[in-house]
């Protein structure tokens, strides 16, 4: 059973203080939407107020058409799994699964077949007798998941599930969320910081910043064309590179840029009549930065530090005019701290920012 | 190496030493000598002479003795559950941060740290015959009053109020600080399960502050056995030694008729008693713990 999720002008005061702001979002049934953002964007906010953990100042929340925002948690038809796991310490997994069961009453046969069912699921049935205390945080993961799937809920609710697992069990339950997210084709939120989970999991991304959500799209529309700088910083690691511009002539289809430290660069742009070089820059990914082979004459890159991960090398530098910038190389490449690397751009991958932000992107893109 | 860490362990004790000595001087010698007394028929006045368990046999068969150990029982079992269940009902009332609560907190508790001397003098004014805030109250509804004070049952209900309402802030506060370490995300989790109110009561709530509804329970159980001061001022043990408990009948025997030995073998019941009492507590409640794990 999935259901979509209508937030509709949704707005969240504390007092005086504004956490969201005028916040609307259609989500389709089965879908898996990530909310991603910095600490204090809101998105936890966002989450809890879906859950009726937190009330709504302004706006409505729908869920299957109905409207949920002034119903009492219990009765939204979500589940949610908190990031503490919040398992009662003092029943076994089999009594934290069936007590939300148990209090709407439903009958105890049905109750122990959906256990036990989301037990063979989560591979938990062997725990089913212990207090959550006898359990590894991987485990706790599972029952907290469990008792989430015997709700049979029309949405499931994902508070930054992941963040207190280990990198390893980390990757893993992540891989098993996208599993039962196929298995159930349930609507699913997730709320993260972490950009991989948000990439890898996601149907579609909601990135919060600053009240507001800047951006929604599938991973790769997030990744290929932010709509703004704070967006394209935010995802992608590294953060991508941003270069100040000094001037912007139109030539037709294709424009002149300028700069300082990467010189002029010609690339297919469409770009609104007004556009002001004033506060505007230039954006591109480390990976479509091209070292090139020695001999070879481009944009000469200070290097000041190397990072190599194996599969391919980071080169952290500096331009002749002093700009930051990162380029990524293959995994032998031999440059060190202090070597001068000619470098290129791929001109089909620069996005230009305005000085409020907004982002343009190139043709060939 | 291993000589300085053994003399060094041995000099760590030292930091322990002065409150040792204060602890041995002034409970473990008591604990023995009271031990000593017992076996002993002794005055206030001079040495005594061995007469074994001869106290005990004499504190047995003194129908003053079992008639306070009866009132003890009863005392003990009406206030102590009082007190545990009203500290709780309390707690959880005010278990929030409100200005109002924050006020409250500190009125219920405020009555913990009057002396039982003000205490018995304030619940006079209320139980006293004649002028008393009750016998007003029933003479405005024209109801016949009662003597609290000196009827049969009433004196030693009159002296429980008074306690209950004396040591209400303890239990309180103990609650209430159990109360602010169940996180919140357990409610939480339990208001998208469902739960209603009693549920959340019953299956969060209480089982998360079991060990402090049981050190509250022990702690009461220790402390209202040793009932004195408030039947001392308010009924002096009367009517008939109907309010009359243990440590009363423990203080006439010993400095009221000197008779130090019987006093000490009357003593060393009640510790009996109270050991009993918080031992069996302690092992019924972790029984069942162990049951549940």
């Amino acid at each position: 059973m999935s259901a979509s999720i209508e937030i509709t002008n949704v707005t969240k005061h504390y007092g005086a203080l504004s956490v969201l702001d005028d916040i609307s979002l259609s989500i389709k049934a089965g879908e898996f939407v990530v909310f991603l953002g910095p600490s204090g964007c809101g998105k936890s906010t966002l989450l809890r107020m879906i859950a009726g953990l937190e009330d709504v100042t302004a706006g409505t929340i729908s869920v299957a058409d109905r409207r949920v925002d002034t119903l009492p948690p219990g009765k939204r038809g979500v589940a949610m799994v908190f990031q503490s796991y919040a398992l009662y310490p003092h029943m076994t997994v089999a009594q934290n699964m069936s007590f939300g069961l148990e209090n709407i009453g439903l009958p105890k046969p049905e109750i122990e077949r959906r256990v036990s069912q989301a037990a063979a699921t989560l591979e938990i049935a062997h725990l089913l007798d212990r207090k959550p205390a006898k359990l590894s945080g991987g485990q706790r993961q599972r029952v907290a998941i469990g008792r989430a799937i015997v709700k049979e809920p029309k949405a499931f609710l994902f508070d930054e599930p992941l963040s207190n697992l280990d990198a390893a069990l980390r990757g893993r339950t992540r891989l098993e969320l996208a599993q039962l997210h196929a298995r159930l084709g349930s609507t699913m939120i997730f709320v993260t910081h972490d950009q991989v989970e948000a990439m890898t999991l996601a149907d579609r991304i909601v990135i919060m910043h600053n009240r507001k959500i800047e951006q929604i799209g599938t991973p790769m529309e997030i990744y290929r064309r932010p709509a703004s700088r704070f967006v394209a910083g935010f995802v992608g690691s590294p953060a991508m590179n941003f270069v100040p511009l000094t001037s912007v002539t139109s030539n037709g289809g294709t424009i002149n840029i300028g700069t300082s430290g990467l010189g002029d660069i010609h690339a297919a742009f469409h770009l609104p009549s007004g556009f002001s070089p004033d506060g505007a820059s230039l954006g591109i990914r480390a990976e479509d930065v091209t070292v090139l082979p020695a001999g070879q004459t481009g944009i000469a890159l200070k290097a000041e530090v190397v990072e190599r991960l194996g599969d391919r090398t980071l080169i952290y530098g500096h331009l002749s005019d002093g700009t930051k910038l990162t380029a990524e190389t293959d995994g032998r490449s031999e440059a060190r701290g202090g070597d001068t690397l000619q470098i290129a751009l791929d001109t089909t991958a620069i996005h230009l920012f305005d000085a409020a932000g907004t982002a343009h992107h190139s043709e060939g893109d | 190496m291993a000589e300085s860490y053994r003399r060094s362990q041995w000099s760590n004790g030292l930091f322990i030493l002065p409150y040792l000595s204060v602890f041995i001087v002034l409970l473990v010698f008591p604990l023995f000598w009271g031990a000593w007394l017992s076996l002993h028929k002794v005055d206030l006045f001079g040495p005594g002479r061995f007469v074994g368990l001869g106290n005990y046999a004499r504190v047995l068969a003194d129908p003053v003795f079992l008639q306070a150990l009866r009132n003890s029982i009863v005392f003990v079992l009406v206030s102590v559950p009082s007190l545990v269940v009203l500290g709780l009902f309390l707690a959880l009332a005010l278990n929030k941060t409100t200005r109002t609560t924050s006020f409250l907190r500190g009125l219920f508790f405020s009555s913990s740290v009057l002396s039982v001397t003000i205490v018995t003098l304030i619940w006079r004014f209320v139980f006293i015959p004649g002028d008393g805030l009750l016998a007003v109250i029933s003479e405005q509804f024209g109801v016949q009053p009662v003597n609290f004070l000196s009827t049969s049952g009433w004196s030693l209900f009159s002296v429980g109020v008074a306690t209950v309402w004396w040591c209400i802030g303890l239990p309180m506060m103990l609650f209430l600080a159990a109360l602010q370490q169940i996180p919140n995300d357990l409610y939480e989790a339990a208001a998208l399960d469902n739960a209603s109110p009693w549920r959340v009561l019953k299956r969060v709530t209480l089982p998360s502050i079991a060990r402090t509804i049981m050190l509250v329970t022990i702690i009461q159980i220790v402390m209202q056995f040793q009932l004195f001061g408030q039947a001392q001022l308010m009924t002096n043990g009367g009517p008939n030694g109907t309010s009359r408990p243990l440590v009363m009948y423990i203080y006439e025997v010993g400095f009221v008729r000197w008779d130090v030995g019987k006093a000490a073998a009357a003593s060393e019941f009640l510790f009996l008693i109270i050991l009993v009492a918080a031992m069996a507590q302690y092992v019924v409640s972790s029984r069942k713990s162990e049951a549940s794990e």
